[in-house]
């Protein structure tokens, strides 16, 4: 590290006797990823004090719950952290099986796997291809987003659409993944680990990348607990606390991974802690793959829990047997019969832990659901983490924190 | 020995006696009531107790219930215990008129932005808040909007006919 | 199990595919000159060399990093050099959800262009207010500023936005000169309250 970062830049005698400069890194900026708003204070370089604004892409996420049945949410919770929107859908999908009592059978929890990791794949694929480009370094986003393309391919396979996937159902998925959705990620598990090394020889020894981003936006652990972060950004700061490992849901705990934990919790920490995580996913959707061949014969047709009231009947049931017309009609109509009762399920989003509380009156929406953001809550410690740093600092900070508008506003 | 739901309850009951109330564990997590002002004490405790260590605040929001008079807003807090990993729930009601209640932000620096956005939606004044200020909407907002009582659409929209979607118009 | 067989055995690219040749606008060619009229040339180089700015706010700004990597690659279009100053670009591109909050920022950057200046909204947020129908979205940045394209989409593929890129460019190439500077735009100004 060099030692022009400790030494103070003062300025000339005779120059203006302004204590400090406000700066409005503001809501359209190249390098905030989406739309928040900072107002430092800077004493030449150095910042002194930096206060956050959010709120420029409030939707009411909140509210708008409150006038859908259970199926339409899963849309809004796709638009959360888009990055990695099928993990969203599928928590949302197990908090609603949590508040109906829904058991779902291994080969959903498999598949359901195999896709949440894949997510987690490409939300870091980008968060950490950003950083680069931040620092000023295009290739490596562009390399990495060849594989991106591969896992939409994927997602299309399975539901149909690219980026904000509204997958699955509740109970399990809507429609059994066709053999080319499991061609299409081999192909993924065969290209993507040599792409992802190039893209890690590109940065991780890197030494200007390295000068860059060790020692700057650090945090303790204790700290960080406070400020309630919780995933890579905690896992960076020493805390090994992964709601996979504490409190495994949709049948993690069959699998075997390590947890990639960091040391200082400063910007190279979460870069590297990303990066371990990757292959930690790779080798989980190895695993999960595996075990999803063991299914034959008519076990492989099992894509959903045996729920005819919440999951669609099949429409040949529906046209000759009474109570499959009855569920269909009130699924369709969203006039499902709801428990009263609250419950709050969490998942380990690609950012945090993602939680949903739900509160249900029996009526056909629910009564409140609220969203337990991770980018939210650990935005609220920016200020702190630029306490005393230079500015282009600041920069890869809050790049490197994974912040994802849609998610940070809701 | 492993921390469960009926330590815990043993070890407030022991301290607070009777003011906690109304004990439930749905879909497993122990949730119980305090009265409005010991909020702050009763999260003090779970935090300095040397079983109890709850000492991540995972959740903290607001509900309204507008057919309970002089308890419309309810506030919902849910604390962790990440060492012996259990989450427990408690709820503070307050009046829809006179919202105030104290902040746990010099406890919890997470709390911060959380209890401004409740201030945002629902209108709940945090005694002691360093910077209760709107957050999410536009600073010259004049209504709560999560409230039960206002819509969801905006009201000033031409474009959009309500008879279209389904609500409002002629056909109500 | 329904029978999808897409893309599991993809074709070898083939440069005699990809290539193109631009059409000649209409004039009359000689011996070393070619003479049109100004219009045209103009047009022409105006169309193929558009500097965006992207304004992406939500998850069609995820389709727009997927639409700028190198698989649908919009710098084929001349769209090359996005820029962050408005100063210096001609297309606004607005990607995502605008709220209300954010409606006066977009105001801000979009008086700051220099003309000619077109503005497309991806998606159907920007459109129209998308899903949101709610009391802080803006539905529709047409509300704020004059728009040319329109792309729906929640979020449009990559080829509709590439799509969107080149009726863009039609309306480039076609342009008058003149546009600009008469009565009609300045009404359509004024109608939304810019001078």
């Amino acid at each position: 590290m060099s030692n022009l970062a400790h030494q103070h830049i003062g300025l000339p005698k005779g120059s203006i006797e302004k204590q400090t400069t406000t700066l409005n890194l503001g809501p359209t900026h190249p390098a905030t990823h989406g739309v928040f708003q900072n107002i430092i204070e800077l004493d030449g370089e150095r910042i002194v004090s930096a206060e956050q604004t959010v709120g420029y892409i409030h939707r009411a996420f909140e509210k708008l719950a409150e006038r859908r049945p259970l199926y339409q949410i899963t849309t809004i919770t796709d638009r959360l952290n888009y990055c990695s929107s099928p993990i969203n859908n599928m928590g949302w999908h197990m908090t609603c099986e949590k508040l109906l009592h829904i058991k779902t059978p291994k080969r959903v929890d498999y598949l359901r796997v195999i896709i949440m990791e894949l997510s987690r794949i490409t939300d870091h694929l980008i968060c950490n291809s950003i950083v680069g480009v931040d620092s000023g370094a295009y290739t490596g986003f562009l390399y990495v987003m060849q594989y991106r393309e591969l896992a939409y391919e994927i997602y299309e396979e399975v539901c149909g659409s690219r980026l904000t996937t509204n997958m699955g159902r509740i109970g399990g998925f809507e429609r059994n993944f066709t053999d080319t959705a499991f061609q299409k990620l081999e192909k993924f598990l065969k290209e993507f680990p040599k792409g992802w090394k190039e893209f890690e020889n590109l940065f991780t020894r890197n030494r200007i990348f390295m000068d860059r981003l060790i020692g700057t936006g650090a945090i303790s652990a204790e700290r960080a607990l406070n400020y309630g972060f919780t995933g890579p950004n905690l896992r960076a700061a020493g805390v090994d606390y992964d709601v996979r490992v504490h409190s495994p849901y949709s049948s993690y705990e069959d699998f075997d991974f390590t947890v990639p934990v960091g040391k200082t919790g400063d910007n190279y920490d979460r870069f590297l802690v990303r990066g371990e995580e990757v292959w930690q996913s790779l080798s989980i959707i190895e695993q999960a793959y595996k075990k999803v061949q063991e299914f034959k014969g008519t076990e492989a047709d099992v894509y959903h829990a045996d729920v005819p009231e919440y999951y669609l009947p099949e429409k040949k049931d529906v046209y000759t047997k009474m109570e499959a017309l009855i569920w269909h009609f009130k699924i369709i109509m969203g006039e499902i019969d709801m428990p009263k009762g609250e419950v709050y399920h969490s998942v380990e989003g690609a950012n945090g832990e993602l939680g949903f509380y739900l509160i249900s009156d029996g009526g056909r929406t629910p009564y409140r659901l609220h969203f337990r953001r991770p980018s939210f809550i650990y935005y609220q410690a920016y200020s702190e983490l630029t306490k005393g740093a230079m500015l282009s600092d600041a920069i890869m900070t809050m790049s490197s924190l994974n912040l994802i508008a849609g998610e940070l506003d809701g | 020995m492993a921390l469960t739901n009926e330590i815990v309850k043993q070890k407030l009951s022991d301290k607070f006696g009777d003011q906690l109330t109304n004990w439930e564990e749905p879909y497993g997590m122990l949730t119980f009531t305090a009265p409005k002002e010991l909020n702050l004490k009763v999260l003090q405790f779970l935090y300095d107790d040397e079983t109890l260590k709850f000492q991540f605040l995972t959740d903290l929001c607001a509900v309204h219930y507008p057919e309970r008079k002089g308890e419309e807003i309810a506030m919902v807090y849910t604390v962790h215990n990440l060492a012996d990993n259990l989450r427990i729930r408690f709820k503070v009601y307050t009046d829809a008129e006179k919202t105030e209640v104290y902040t746990v932000s010099a406890l919890y620096e997470a709390a911060n932005w959380m209890e401004r956005e409740t201030y945002d939606f629902y209108g709940v004044h945090f005694i002691g808040h360093p910077n209760l200020k709107r957050i999410m909407n536009v600073d010259e907002m004049n209504y709560f909007p999560q409230r039960k009582e206002y819509p969801l659409e905006d009201q000033t929209r031409i474009d959009k006919d309500d008879e279209m979607f389904g609500r409002g118009g002629s056909i109500s | 199990m329904r029978p999808v067989r897409f893309n599991i055995n993809p074709k070898e690219a083939n440069i005699a595919n990809s290539i193109m040749m631009g059409e000649l606008p209409d004039g009359h060619l000689g011996d070393g000159f070619f003479a049109t009229k100004l219009s045209d040339v103009v047009g022409l180089a105006r169309k193929n060399s558009i500097w965006p700015l992207p304004f992406a706010t939500s998850c069609c700004g995820i389709e727009f990093m997927a639409t700028m990597a190198s698989h649908y690659d919009l710098a084929r279009f001349g769209s090359e050099r996005v820029g962050f100053s408005p100063r210096q670009c001609d297309l606004l591109m607005v990607m995502g959800t605008i709220a209300k909050k954010m409606g006066p920022v977009l105001r801000q950057v979009y008086l700051q262009m220099a003309e000619p200046r077109w503005v497309i909204a991806v998606g159907a947020c920007a459109s129209s207010g998308g899903i949101f129908d709610t009391y802080s979205v803006l539905q529709g940045i047409d509300q704020v500023i004059p728009v040319d394209v329109y792309v729906p989409g929640c979020p449009p593929r990559p080829e509709a936005i590439i799509d969107g890129v080149l009726r863009i460019q039609d309306l480039v190439q076609n342009e008058s000169l003149r546009r600009r500077n008469t009565e009609q735009y300045a009404a359509l100004l004024n109608s939304y309250g810019i001078e």
